[in-house]
């Protein structure tokens, strides 16, 4: 049987608004360093793939464009990149993918960012890149208006959302020729010469696209893994495409096998449509999940969660109630219904963290789904995705 | 005299992409593995340094329209090479440049913010303000911005930024899990700044950090660069490292923080410095002249006496005399972006200051080269080096010094075993870190920065 791929996302004390008042959570600690390492530290002993970081340009909130002014849930986070990188030197194997916001901030900022993150942890580096359609976050950058974002959208939004994510497209375009733009050799330090690079091996980009143009080179030389692994979510066929044109890890939230078998197919009719249908994306399915020795405990423990919220918990991605056994079943099927893996959002932290890496993962061992140990020392070694060539090396 | 001894403020700059760094040199290691990182910044904090620094170019160098190669190229992200060193290191300063004109405020806000927590309140920010088209190219906006303005959009940049970092008062958050309640503040990170550069408004999403901004940092020489760091740095850098010349400018500045309100303590002056150490003074002054022949190669020579003249001089032998054509007066355009070039005002006066010394001490292109550009602050033995250092600050000439070593990573080491002693015998150097947060390392009011 082949194994599964695992990664946890990591956000706040969990992603059930009332984690912060588990027994165990940790909400004072939500903005210091050792909260972080201690939760990837947890991740990589379970040898998962990589963890992810939420992150957005504005705070929580439960309204879909601006703060909701709640004092009853976690408020406020930490830029998810440098949480990555401060977590990096403590940590030898696991995957490090931020979620970045690819609109309002720049390419060449975000590609020197990641391929830095990608030395510090020599080879570790993602990225999760994340369009923001809301008309309050653009306002924190004053740049450009939005409308107010709402859902359904209205009919004459003339193709916001579709721009948003050809932005995106182009932006993660950019990201890549950057991380191409020195070849692997281009730093010769040859004495004879006097000269510290080969020139010839340093690339201008020259990107030209709607929303902007970046010329190149970048200033970081190729990372570790030449292109560290770019991922996003999507809910519908527009995300959807955008991850079938530019991402090698696709998240998407079926609620049963039947619909991870259609969404599965749909990303890789648009990774044909896009002409990648030879190169390896994978299609992950994210699963909030709530873990404890029997299916009653796990389910007393949600619903005291969503008494303390004051409202049943919902969410895009299914929401699981059970024993790691179980969730070691669904996973199973799951995958046999064509995806490669999972993105698992504890519903609280510690709790549901340590039963990732404690119980589900010895569980997914037993049965031969899962690593016993990590098999390769970067992210795209974990992934199965070789190195790539360089597109512009000759 | 009874004026009590002044303690000195160093700090570790990681070598540049310029031909200070000598990459030729057989220890020079990589220039951006994250080892050549941990291992300064671990020596500067072995030695007690107030902060490492990294310095920021966004756009490779180019000559004549071609990536310069004579130098070091290449460089990491400025915020997460030092969020990563802060896994390294506990006590270090962790500064580095970011530009205020390729950036935006909520941006740099939450990075600086961010860092500032996950370092526990030891995050500097040097505050750059360049502006030019070339840098642009790989930019949104472009080169967006007149020169004339890069002091305005700097100072309103940081106008902005600081109303983001205040914009959360530091006692919100009472995660109290028996009544719920998270914050107490139901608008915790409003902000709102509008002026000439920028209309921005909302909510900040990381609360207050430790030293509730990061350190500012400035570097400007002009006459507004001065002023912008009076009215809003904690320490500014400089090149003025001799004793005349530090004097004057020390004074200079200082005597400008009366009019925002401000006490000379609270702008630390730390000009840039080198060094050359050796086990005694001769063995010292022999060696800084091979280090400087290594920093000056003929190629160098030449590329760098164009960046003068405004033209293609390779024509030229480096071990020859001084072109006899004048610089091409104007726009420079042979290595756009580069700062350098702008210090010569006024490049036919220079030229003939450069002829006449190449005259006088029959000097070729190279040699003059190595005369007038850069040469090393500090050369000599342990002893004398220390002593220069304590002179110069003792004298007020600066506040302490920003190394550059001349080797990465380990130019740094010999200086931390061998002179910072000598320093704190003389008891002008700490002996321990005292405080955890940068603001103490400097000695700066911390009440200057309470809302």
């Amino acid at each position: 049987m082949s194994h599964l791929h695992l990664a946890v996302a990591l956000d706040g004390a969990g992603w059930h608004p009332a984690a912060w008042r588990a027994p165990d959570a940790r909400p004072d600690e939500l903005f210091t360093a050792r909260y972080w390492t201690d939760l990837v530290t947890e991740a990589e002993k379970g040898l998962v793939d990589f963890v992810t970081i939420e992150d957005s340009l504005g705070p929580q909130s439960t309204k879909i464009d601006g703060p909701d002014d709640r004092t009853d849930q976690v408020r406020g986070r930490l830029d998810a990149v440098l949480i990555a990188a401060r977590v990096a030197p403590h940590t030898r194997r696991i995957g490090l993918v931020p979620t970045a916001v690819v609109t309002h901030t720049e390419p060449f900022h975000l590609a020197k960012a990641i391929a830095t993150l990608d030395y510090v942890s020599t080879g570790r580096a993602g990225v999760r890149v994340r369009v923001s359609g809301s008309s309050s976050e653009a306002r924190h950058f004053g740049r450009r208006e939005f409308p107010e974002f709402r859902l359904p959208l209205p009919d004459a939004s003339g193709g916001f959302v579709e721009d948003l994510f050809d932005e995106a497209a182009d932006y993660v375009e950019v990201l890549r020729r950057l991380w191409d733009s020195w070849e692997d050799d281009a730093e010769i330090r040859d004495v004879a010469t006097g000269r510290f690079i080969d020139r010839d091996k340093l690339h201008y980009i020259d990107f030209e696209g709607r929303w902007f143009s970046v010329k190149g080179p970048s200033i970081t030389p190729r990372p570790p893994q030449g292109q560290p692994p770019v991922t996003a979510l999507g809910h519908a066929t527009v995300p959807y495409r955008l991850a079938a044109r530019a991402a090698d890890i696709a998240y998407v939230t079926p609620h049963d096998p039947r619909q991870a078998r259609e969404i599965e197919r749909e990303v890789r009719a648009e990774q044909a449509t896009a002409g990648r249908a030879a190169d390896p994306l994978h299609v992950f399915a994210d699963l909030v999940v709530f873990l404890d020795e029997n299916p009653a405990a796990a389910a007393r423990r949600k619903s005291q969660l969503d008494e303390l919220a004051g409202t049943e918990y919902g969410s895009d991605a299914a929401v699981f109630t059970g024993t790691p056994a179980q969730l070691a079943d669904q996973l199973i099927e799951w995958r046999d219904a064509g995806l490669s893996g999972f993105r698992l959002r504890p519903g609280a932290i510690p709790h549901d963290l340590t039963a990732i890496t404690r119980a589900l993962v010895p569980e997914l061992q037993r049965r031969g789904a899962f690593r016993r140990e990590y098999e390769a020392t970067t992210l795209r070694g974990l992934l199965g995705l070789a190195r790539p060539a360089n597109r512009y090396a000759a | 005299m009874n004026k009590p001894l002044k303690q000195i403020h160093l700090a570790a700059s990681f070598p540049g992409v310029n031909n200070t760094t000598v990459w030729s040199h057989p220890d020079s290691g990589s220039q951006i593995e994250f080892t050549s990182f941990t291992h300064l910044a671990r020596t500067a904090e072995r030695a007690k340094f107030d902060f490492f620094f990294l310095a920021e170019g966004l756009r490779l160098r180019e000559q004549h329209g071609k990536i310069y190669d004579l130098d070091v190229v290449g460089r990491p992200d400025t915020f997460t090479v030092l969020a990563a060193l802060a896994a390294v290191t506990d006590r270090l300063g962790l500064a580095g440049t970011i530009n205020s004109t390729f950036n935006e405020p909520y941006e740099v806000a939450r990075q600086f913010a961010s860092l500032d927590h996950l370092s526990a309140g030891r995050a500097a920010w040097n505050v750059v303000t360049s502006w030019d088209a070339f840098t642009g190219e790989n930019f949104r906006r472009g080169g967006f911005l007149p020169q004339d303005q890069r002091y305005d959009r700097a100072r309103q940049f940081l106008t902005a930024a600081g109303k983001l970092f205040g914009s959360w008062r530091g006692d919100e958050i009472v995660a109290d899990t028996e009544t719920g309640v998270f914050l107490t503040d139901p608008r915790a990170g409003e902000f709102a700044h509008r002026d000439a550069h920028f209309d921005i408004s909302g909510r900040f999403t990381v609360p207050r950090s430790p030293q509730g901004r990061p350190v500012i940092l400035q570097a400007g020489d002009s006459d507004e660069g001065r002023e912008f760091a009076a009215s809003s740095a904690d320490a500014i850098f400089s090149r003025h490292a001799t004793l005349e010349a530090g004097q004057a400018f020390y004074a200079d500045v200082k005597a400008r923080l009366a009019r925002y309100g401000r006490t000379p303590e609270q702008l630390v002056v730390l000009p840039a410095a080198t060094f050359v150490l050796a086990d005694t003074d001769a063995d010292a002054t022999e060696l800084a002249r091979d280090v400087r022949r290594a920093q000056v190669s003929g190629q160098t020579a030449i590329k760098l006496l164009e960046q003068l003249w405004n033209r293609d001089l390779s024509a030229y032998d480096p071990e020859g005399p001084l072109p006899e054509i004048d610089p091409l007066v104007g726009e420079p355009t042979i290595a756009p972006g580069r700062a350098s070039i702008r210090l010569y005002r006024d490049p036919l006066a220079v030229a003939r200051q450069w002829r006449e010394l190449a005259e006088a001490k029959n000097l070729s292109i190279r040699e003059l080269i190595t005369e007038v550009t850069e040469r090393h602050t500090f050369v000599g033995s342990p002893r004398t080096v220390a002593a220069s250092i304590n002179d110069l600050v003792q004298a007020d000439a600066a506040d302490g010094f920003v190394l550059a070593p001349y080797v990465t990573p380990g130019g740094l080491d010999e200086f931390a075993d061998k002179v910072v002693p000598l320093l704190q015998e003389r008891k002008v150097f700490r002996t321990d870190y005292t405080g955890s947060t940068l603001r103490a390392h400097l000695g700066i009011d911390t009440r200057s920065t309470a809302r």
